[in-house]
């Protein structure tokens, strides 16, 4: 009984660990919207460029996050 | 009205009004100067976001992501807090942590609130004060029935919270420097990017064509 409960606990800790990183990731949601936003009302006057530029800035900060995530998670692989 | 496209906002003319004044109510309220201004909507974008960031980041670090150091101002011990430095881009919504930092330097009690006690925006001791004999400890995460000790309350914080005390400067922090672009745009108004315009041919490209016709 004991060993069945301490594997069942090996085979949740990725699970686990999978979602908690999940659950991080979207703690960058809001700070993804509201830099995009700030920084695109800095270059436009008017609500619907301001909207455009921050939808098109936002798709590129998470571009380039992916890009990071994807280097690092190559350098791991490498290590 | 004017139309929402680059080239008509080129041509609008906003009246900054005085854009020094307009500077400092931005700093000290996020959308303020804005709104001082007349461009309301602006002011409330602005508020919104970045007031808004800083509280949210706030509450995830349970008040105490922000503070300042308790050293000298002028001191390389004062950068051991240099999120604070960024922090205080947002103004007012920073300010509680001098208050808290002058009365930890005066040794006074800092000031409590109802919900949060007193580490509210309160600089982290480095010696355990009378009202805390056990020094700083803190239940261990994987056996409760444990007493984890730290060296100091920092490092307390930093197991108590765990990333979420990070994440939460990291909010806080950017939160600041959102409003830095804010205060910029509205001391000089925005920095309208200009319709792309078609690039003139070079004389290669154009003798070409015209080889060509």
């Amino acid at each position: 009984m004991m060993l069945e409960s301490f594997e069942l606990n090996l085979a949740a800790w990725p699970l686990l660990i999978a979602t908690l990183g999940a659950l991080r990731l979207w703690y960058a949601v809001p700070l993804v919207t509201s830099v995009s936003l700030v920084c695109a009302a800095t270059r436009h006057e008017e609500m619907g460029p301001i909207v455009i530029h921050a939808a098109r800035f936002a798709v590129w900060i998470v571009v380039f996050m992916a890009i990071v995530v994807a280097v690092i998670q190559l350098l791991t692989w490498l290590q | 009205m004017a139309k929402a496209s680059p080239s008509a906002e080129t041509a609008l003319e906003i009246n900054l009004k005085d854009p020094r004044l307009a500077a400092f109510l931005a700093w000290l309220v996020p959308g303020l100067g804005h709104i001082y201004q007349g461009r309301t909507g602006k002011g409330i974008l602005f508020f919104t976001c970045i007031v808004g960031t800083f509280f949210y980041g706030l509450y995830i670090g349970d008040g105490r992501v922000v503070y300042a150091s308790t050293a000298d101002v002028f001191s390389r011990q004062f950068l051991e807090r240099w999120q604070y430095l960024c922090q205080v881009g947002v103004g007012l919504p920073a300010l509680p942590a001098l208050v808290q930092r002058e009365r930890m330097r005066s040794n006074k009690q800092p000031l409590r609130l109802p919900v949060i006690g007193d580490k509210f925006m309160r600089p982290p001791y480095k010696q355990p004060p009378p009202d805390m004999p056990g020094g700083f400890e803190s239940p261990d995460q994987t056996d409760r029935q444990r007493r984890v000790h730290h060296p100091d309350e920092l490092a307390q914080w930093n197991y108590e919270r765990g990333e979420y005390f990070e994440i939460g400067t990291v909010f806080t922090v950017i939160a600041g420097l959102l409003n830095i672009l804010a205060i910029f745009d509205a001391y000089g108004g925005p920095l309208v990017i200009p319709p792309e315009e078609q690039k003139p041919r070079d004389d290669k490209s154009a003798g070409k064509t015209s080889e060509a016709k």
